[in-house]
């Protein structure tokens, strides 16, 4: 009878169990290279989506300024949409028939009359000169050019017709559409038409939002954080609160939705739409983000501190304002421009306090009725005209570009300001 | 004047006020500080504080009160006919007229009553708004006229403005609590209100739901069934294919970034993995619905099957790509956790890598585990905008991924935006929706919280 070596069996199964870590291995990298090919995948799909929003189609049209039509007292009244159709058919003669003109007259963005009125109300000595202007091509004449309608499918499935692509490349012959780069997008409010459609409003609303948040979390979360760190006896009612925090932090974000409907604006009759509730909504959302990241804070700063300034006779209120909250500042703030960044990207608890309205207007107050950035990204999202695919994704891109900031600022603090004791 | 008006006021008064109370010490104490009982900025701040502090309450509790207050005396005023109205129609004339004040605009013709109730309204505002004015600045100047009479040498000025201080911080604190209390108080009344029209065994148990009221008595399809089982199911079926995705990817990431790899990939791939969680959801969003969805349809084409363009499937992939880093980062902290000397001590009897992680590690670390596993999943129950955009709005009990199904926060959202009557069943049933969301997530949150809690105290 043989006996059977330990060392035999453990060189037995050596191979299958080597096999078997670099599987193992090769799975954990797996996992990583996935999950960051899905986030290059998500970058990568918006902005390929998104960066012809950059750029918009324009017209040039020669308008002549009719005195005749212009009533020099009051040049705003004037219906300034029937010279551009004028000019419209002066560059394209041939265009005879009323069908065809009126799809003649949609080469061009409704917003072309509006650019012409506040043209000649700003400079009243237009009034009866030929002007070059560029304006605004409708939209589907800007998807036609960026691509993203294709001219080879069926007429039928198009929304732009062969005789109007026809036109369209007459126009481009004689050297009139072009491609500039798209101011409207950063410089207005919404609006049902896509070429006209900014995020200027969007983003003030952001703004205002965002100033409200920090205004009221900021001093409550550092105030939070310094009491329950450095005053706070250890007892079961300190214990409920950090539980009660801790939860908040995991509470869905659209239950504080639900407590802002409820509370702010049904109980208290505070505006819908407004910024002042969405920030005091996003607030208390925010709120445990900051007081957690205050609270780490607060421990990292040595106890030899504290000691110190007490030794030297000061109050313990003295010893927190003085030595210990200056020196947890940094981190403090880095946590804050963290929950920032959240209640920036936040949108669920802002649908259901009304900022989901369409609004043309680019607020300038916090009761005026806005959207923001997030809930902007929402509504056009669900608008079925293909234009708006490029001006969400160019919209998602400006939010990412605004959170990376926000981030960047964060990293920068701690390695800035973070010391080791 | 403006709230943000009154609010500057008081401030700048205060910080005037300090001044004048640092003088004032230091005159008492006849230039001699040594015979205060505190510092002189001690003292300005106490006289800041009398100044200030119940000016800003009054502000804060005028202006909660004030709509309410104001709109009620309105309508009370208003003429016979107008106030039989439904409390809709009351709501959407009170609108009306505040906007008129406001010198908007409104769709209705103004009539003479709306005229009225204009001036009414404009007049009742401005006297509320005069009348705060005058009486915070009787306060402001009474009490800091009381609080610098009070200033002596011997009065315990430190004392007083550090224990208003400590007041302040408990009253931060106890903001965590009073938010829950808001969100338990707000949600349960409405969810009460509903359980009184439906009731609650319906609500738990119904196979149906169609939040549809009749208008009219005989209207078709409107019969209005509140169950809430397969709205839930389908939150369940579109959380567990994104914790399908989640769970693995980010606990192998999370034993891959702790235990094998160098320190430069852990300090490149771990910020580049938490990007995941920063990414708005409304982006997962747009991404699930425009990309993920239509790529999954045709792919059911090309093999055959028949993919909803609002399949569970792309909802809930994006949702587990959004959640991995959730698990991984909160893994990764527990499993570093775990004692290097347990590790040491595999290694030594000969085992593998891979054997101490699975055999040594990972049961170590299992209650961390299971615990960031269950945020998770809270997280992804809680998830709304990416359901929101890429899932349906039909509430289907299927076990199918493929086809349609609904959530209860698709149902929350799509119940509550628009102009709805507030107190039909349609949208209280949001409130119960949302309560029922908040018990649910409670629960998932305090096992997990004491779980990892219990867990990190045991190793130190």
């Amino acid at each position: 009878m043989s006996r059977l070596r330990t060392i035999d069996v453990v060189q037995g199964g050596l191979k299958k169990r080597y096999r078997f870590e670099r599987l193992f291995r090769r799975l954990g990298l797996a996992a990583i290279i996935l999950s960051l090919a899905f986030l290059s995948l998500l970058f990568i799909s918006i902005s390929m989506k998104g960066y012809t929003a950059f750029v918009q189609t324009f017209i040039s049209i020669t308008v002549h300024l009719d005195e005749t039509k212009i009533d020099i007292t009051n040049p705003g009244k004037a219906y300034y949409g029937s010279m551009v159709k004028e000019a419209l058919r002066n560059a394209l003669p041939e265009v005879q028939g009323r069908r065809d003109k009126r799809s003649l007259y949609g080469l061009i963005s409704t917003g072309a009359e509006y650019q012409l009125r506040d043209m000649v109300m700003a400079n009243p000595e237009l009034i009866g000169t030929i002007q070059t202007v560029w304006v605004p091509a409708d939209d589907d004449v800007d998807m036609l050019l960026k691509g993203h309608i294709d001219r080879h499918s069926p007429e039928s499935e198009r929304r732009i017709s062969d005789k109007v692509i026809g036109w369209i490349d007459d126009l481009e012959n004689q050297g009139v559409i072009c491609k500039k780069f798209n101011t409207t997008f950063f410089s207005s409010g919404d609006s049902r038409e896509p070429e006209l459609a900014g995020i200027r409003g969007a983003a003030m609303g952001s703004l205002y939002t965002l100033l409200v948040t920090l205004a009221i979390a900021f001093p409550l979360g550092v105030g939070a954080a310094v009491y329950l760190e450095e005053f706070a006896p250890t007892n079961r009612w300190t214990d409920i609160i950090e539980v009660n925090i801790n939860n908040l932090a995991a509470v869905p974000s659209i239950i504080f939705g639900l407590l802002g409907l409820a509370m702010f604006i049904n109980f208290f009759g505070l505006p819908r739409s407004a910024p002042l509730v969405g920030g005091l909504v996003l607030s208390l959302m925010t709120l445990p983000t900051i007081i957690i990241a205050g609270r780490a804070a607060l421990k990292a700063v040595p106890p030899s501190i504290r000691e110190a300034a007490l030794g030297i006779g000061a109050s313990k209120v003295q010893m927190v304002m003085h030595h210990v909250l200056p020196l947890a500042m940094p981190g403090m703030l880095t946590g804050t421009i963290i929950g920032m960044a959240q209640a920036l990207g936040e949108t669920a608890p802002l649908l259901m306090i009304g900022m989901v309205a369409f609004i043309v207007d680019i607020p300038t107050a916090l009761t005026d009725p806005a959207a923001v950035l997030p809930v902007q990204i929402y509504l056009w999202a669900d608008s079925p005209e293909r234009a708006f695919v490029e001006k969400t994704s160019a919209a998602i891109m400006v939010l990412l570009t605004f959170l990376i900031c926000m981030n960047g600022a964060a990293v920068y603090l701690r390695r800035r300001f973070e010391r080791r004791w | 004047m403006t709230p943000l008006n009154i609010f500057i006021l008081v401030v700048l008064l205060s910080a005037i006020v300090y001044q004048i109370g640092r003088k004032k010490a230091f005159t008492v104490s006849g230039n001699n500080i040594r015979s205060l009982h505190s510092l002189p900025t001690h003292y300005g701040f106490f006289t800041a504080l009398w100044c200030g502090l119940p000016a800003l309450l009054v502000v804060l509790v005028w202006f909660l009160c004030e709509a309410a207050i104001v709109s009620n005396l309105v309508l009370a005023d208003l003429p016979q006919q107008l106030r039989e109205l439904s409390t809709l129609q009351q709501s959407i004339l009170l609108y009306d007229i505040e906007s008129l004040a406001d010198g908007g605009v409104i769709s209705r013709d103004v009539t003479a009553e709306m005229e009225q109730a204009v001036a009414h309204y404009k007049s009742l505002h401005a006297t509320s708004r005069a009348a705060l004015a005058v009486v915070v600045l009787t306060m402001t100047v009474g009490f800091s006229g009381l609080a610098l009479r009070r200033i002596t040498p011997g009065l315990r000025a430190r004392n007083q403005v550090e224990r208003v201080v400590r007041i302040l911080l408990v009253a931060c604190s106890m903001l965590a609590i009073l938010t829950t209390v808001g969100i338990v108080l707000s949600v349960l009344f409405e969810a009460i209100r509903f359980f009184k029209v439906i009731p609650l065994t319906d609500f738990l148990f119904n196979p149906q739901w169609s939040p549809q009221m009749a208008i009219r008595e005989e209207q078709v399809g409107s019969s209005g069934a509140f169950g809430a089982l397969p709205v839930f199911w389908g939150t369940l079926m579109i959380s567990s294919i994104a914790m399908l995705v989640a769970v693995p990817l980010g606990l192998m990431s999370a034993l891959y970034l702790s235990e094998y790899a160098s320190k430069k990939l852990r300090l490149i791939a771990k910020p580049l993995l938490e990007i995941l969680a920063g990414i708005p959801t409304v982006v997962y969003g747009f991404f699930a619905a425009l990309t993920v969805a239509p790529f999954l349809r045709d792919m059911g084409a090309i093999i055959g099957l028949t993919v909803s363009s609002e399949s569970a499937l792309a909802a809930g992939l994006v949702m587990g790509i959004m959640i991995i880093p959730f698990v991984s980062s909160l893994s990764d902290d527990v499993i570093t956790a775990v004692p290097q000397a347990m590790r040491d001590g595999a290694y030594a009897l000969g085992s593998t890598r891979s054997e101490t992680v699975l055999r040594v590690v990972v049961p170590a670390a299992l209650p961390g585990i299971v615990g960031s596993v269950l945020l998770a999943m809270s997280r992804a129950i809680g998830e709304t905008m990416i359901v929101v955009m890429a899932a349906g709005l039909a509430a289907n009990l299927t076990v199918n991924p493929l086809e349609t199904v609904t959530t209860v926060t698709v149902q929350i959202v799509t119940l509550l935006v628009g102009d709805q009557e507030f107190d039909s069943p349609k949208t209280l049933a949001a409130f119960a929706l949302g309560l029922l969301l908040f018990i649910v997530t409670l629960i998932l949150n305090i096992i997990a919280l004491r779980v990892v809690r219990k867990y990190s105290e045991q190793y130190e």
